[in-house]
């Protein structure tokens, strides 16, 4: 399809970035902020040769979503923090099997029911630390409409990519937002697809990896038969209680998307080359933040942005790095630091200082400029 | 003696992965007997393994898809039908089977049990109702009979609840092919896997089947082969009976046969409908 411009919501920018990068399974139930992905994939995906399916559940919606994806086709869902926590045991059944698909939160305030047509971004460590045991995600954290559909087209790749599954974490106020959007051509995108094994079936290991750390995918209805479970396994997939199997099976897990960070970490540095004060924040926050360091450097004050496009992997070094190019660190976002933490862990000793709201609002450009004023005159 | 004694291969062997041999089942189990009748469907209808899928969730039942040379998924605790469900709309060329306990399909599952049984998606379930968790160790769970003793409900009382009628539930739930026997009628449960197999919809097994080292135990059920033998006598073949009269009484009596054969528009079929409607 050519090019295409519309005006619209951050939600459907969502659900069309989805289909451009090919997904053709849908399996969701309805929850505010995120039903308009809901609602369009109900209508779209139809037209496109795709399945929309409403599940009775959000458990039984993931768990078909890696159903789906194990037939080799592209396949997602959309919710909001209750969701996802319903949704949290087979996030590592995924990990675990190492099932490309990509889950987007639209975060409302929590926790429990909270505000459900107010946003926040409280679910940040939710996507890191939810499911049980030691695992790594990818989360992308979009800012705007465009960005809803450009992170989307690369959860899904950096999904097929690594095996594995991938958040797109977006506060309510980016899914509710109407902007331009501009769809690319679909020559134009690049998209991935998961490695197939080329091996002879009767050598297939289906758990086996290459360097990179990524074992080719074997589907159903292919020529190659294999045993998927969530029980640790080796690299013939079969269960094992052996500790050597669980070490090799975790760490490689875990190096997967540590070792290939470089790959999957995203962020735009604003404004930061003299900068005296960094802002770090991601999401709506972030864009009161430009605005709040576009007028303090017109008051001569030297601040920029480190914003977050992806939160997960965290940008470890990236921030030490910024740590020691700046005096102090002001992380703004929408909730009472989550973020924060991680900055603090690797910014040390430099000074970090947090800017939190646990509430729909987002911090106001204004605000950000005082407290910008405020840690200048310390 | 010098000379080696052939031998002789089950006949079912093709279609088990002979390396993860042995079962961990107990002896006396009925779940071997059952993945016997599941791999002779396959071989009576000669479906291509490599266009068959078959799930699982947790449990010792749970355990049954790894052993199959199919496509095969071992998902959560309770998830098998959700799972099969992703599989069979993704790819609707695919033989989708499920098998797993009656803890998985009808407590942590059970929502799924019903809601697929609804949406009428083309796939065979076969539940291995052992009337206990097994694998936690003997547990009750919702087909535990009204005061039997487990893990959980031990001897004075028993099991304060009451059990689920998983014919009924199937039936009423809206599945289009209902069937019960127990594990010893391995003839007309296999035919009856076929069957649901064939059948475009969705279509429900239960097989009674024996737990001795657990619930047997606690009963004072007798060994493997007593509760079997029990089993086959009591089984009462009512095929075509009204399903909300498939009463199971473990002692007494167990109704076994087809009680559910009907048609129904199945939901992948209704998709590819909509999507030629679409491109026109
Ligand atoms: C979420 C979750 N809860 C609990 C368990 C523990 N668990 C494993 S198997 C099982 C019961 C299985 O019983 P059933 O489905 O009847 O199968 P059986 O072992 O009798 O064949 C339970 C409770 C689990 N694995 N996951």
């Amino acid at each position: 399809m050519p090019e295409r411009v519309m005006f619209t919501m951050g939600d459907i920018a969502c659900a069309e970035g989805a289909l451009s990068a090919g997904a053709r399974y849908f399996g969701g139930y309805p929850i505010t902020p995120a039903t308009e992905i809901a609602e369009w994939m109900s209508k779209r995906m139809p037209e496109v040769g795709g399945a929309y399916v409403q599940y009775e559940d959000e458990i039984a919606s993931i768990t078909s979503v890696i159903g789906a994806s194990w037939t080799g086709v592209k396949s997602m869902t959309a919710t909001s923090g209750p969701g996802v926590s319903l949704m949290l045991e087979s996030v590592g059944l995924a990990v675990m099997t190492e099932t490309p698909l990509v889950i987007v939160n639209i975060m409302r305030g929590g926790p429990s029911t909270g505000q459900p047509t107010r946003g926040q971004q409280g679910d940040i460590m939710q996507a890191k630390w939810g499911s049980h045991g030691d695992y790594q995600i990818i989360a992308l954290t979009p800012a705007s409409v465009q960005e809803m559909f450009d992170q989307t087209v690369q959860a899904f790749n950096l999904s097929e990519k690594f095996r594995t599954p991938v958040f797109v974490l977006a506060d309510e106020t980016v899914g509710h937002m109407r902007e331009r959007l501009v769809i690319p051509d679909e020559k134009d995108l690049k998209l991935e697809y998961r490695k197939l094994p080329t091996v002879d079936p009767s050598e297939y290991l289906p758990f086996k990896a290459d360097d990179d750390l990524v074992p080719p995918m074997g589907l159903f209805g292919s020529k190659y038969q294999f045993y998927a479970t969530g029980l640790t396994h080796d690299e013939r997939g079969y269960p094992s209680d052996k500790e050597n199997v669980q070490i090799e099976l975790v760490t490689r897990l875990n190096d997967k998307i540590l070792k290939n960070s470089d790959q999957i970490i995203d962020l735009e540095r604003f404004m930061l080359d003299d900068a005296k004060i960094a802002v770090i924040s991601y999401g709506t926050p972030s864009r009161s933040a430009k605005k709040a360091i576009r007028d303090a450097r017109e008051e001569g004050i030297k601040v920029g942005m480190l914003r977050l496009k992806t939160v997960w992997p965290f940008p470890e070094e990236q921030v030490a790095q910024l740590a020691s190019e700046v005096d102090h660190i002001i992380v703004a976002e929408q909730n009472l630091g989550q973020v924060y933490y991680m900055v603090k862990a690797y910014a040390s000793p430099t000074p970090v200082h947090l800017m939190a709201k646990p509430a729909g609002m987002p911090q106001l450009p204004h605000e950000i400029l005082d407290k910008i004023k405020e840690i200048k005159s310390i | 003696m010098t000379e080696s004694t052939p031998v002789l291969k089950h006949p079912m062997a093709k279609y088990i992965r002979s390396d993860r041999q042995p079962f961990i089942y107990c002896s006396g189990c009925s779940i071997g007997i059952v993945t016997g009748m599941i791999a002779r469907a396959i071989d009576n209808l000669d479906l291509d393994i490599t266009k068959t899928v078959i799930v699982s969730g947790i449990g010792c039942t749970g355990r049954t898809s790894g052993y199959f040379k199919t496509g095969t998924y071992h998902t959560t605790h309770g998830r098998a039908i959700a799972f099969a469900e992703g599989v069979k709309i993704a790819n609707p060329e695919l033989e989708v089977i499920v098998v797993s306990g009656d803890g998985d399909m009808a407590a942590i599952g059970g929502n799924h049990l019903i809601h697929a049984c609804r949406r009428n998606i083309d796939m065979t379930v076969i539940c291995i109702n052992n009337f206990t968790y097994g694998m936690t160790g003997g547990q009750f769970g919702p087909t535990t009979e009204h005061e039997r003793y487990s893990q959980t409900s031990p001897a004075p009382v028993g099991n304060i609840e009451h059990p689920f009628n998983l014919v009924k539930l199937a039936a009423s739930s809206g599945a289009i092919f209902v069937a019960r026997w127990t594990a010893v009628q391995a003839r007309r449960a296999t035919k009856s896997i076929e069957k649901g197999i064939q059948k475009e919809g969705f279509s429900f097994i239960e097989v009674i089947g024996a737990c001795p080292t657990e619930y047997g135990r606690m009963n004072r059920f007798g060994d493997g082969v007593t509760m079997h033998k029990h089993l086959l006598e009591v089984a009462e073949i009512q095929n075509g009976l009204p399903p909300h009269e498939a009463e199971l009484d473990y002692e007494n009596r167990i109704v076994c046969g087809e009680f559910v054969n009907i048609e129904k528009p199945e939901y992948t079929a209704v998709l590819r409908e909509m999507h030629k409607k679409l491109k026109e």
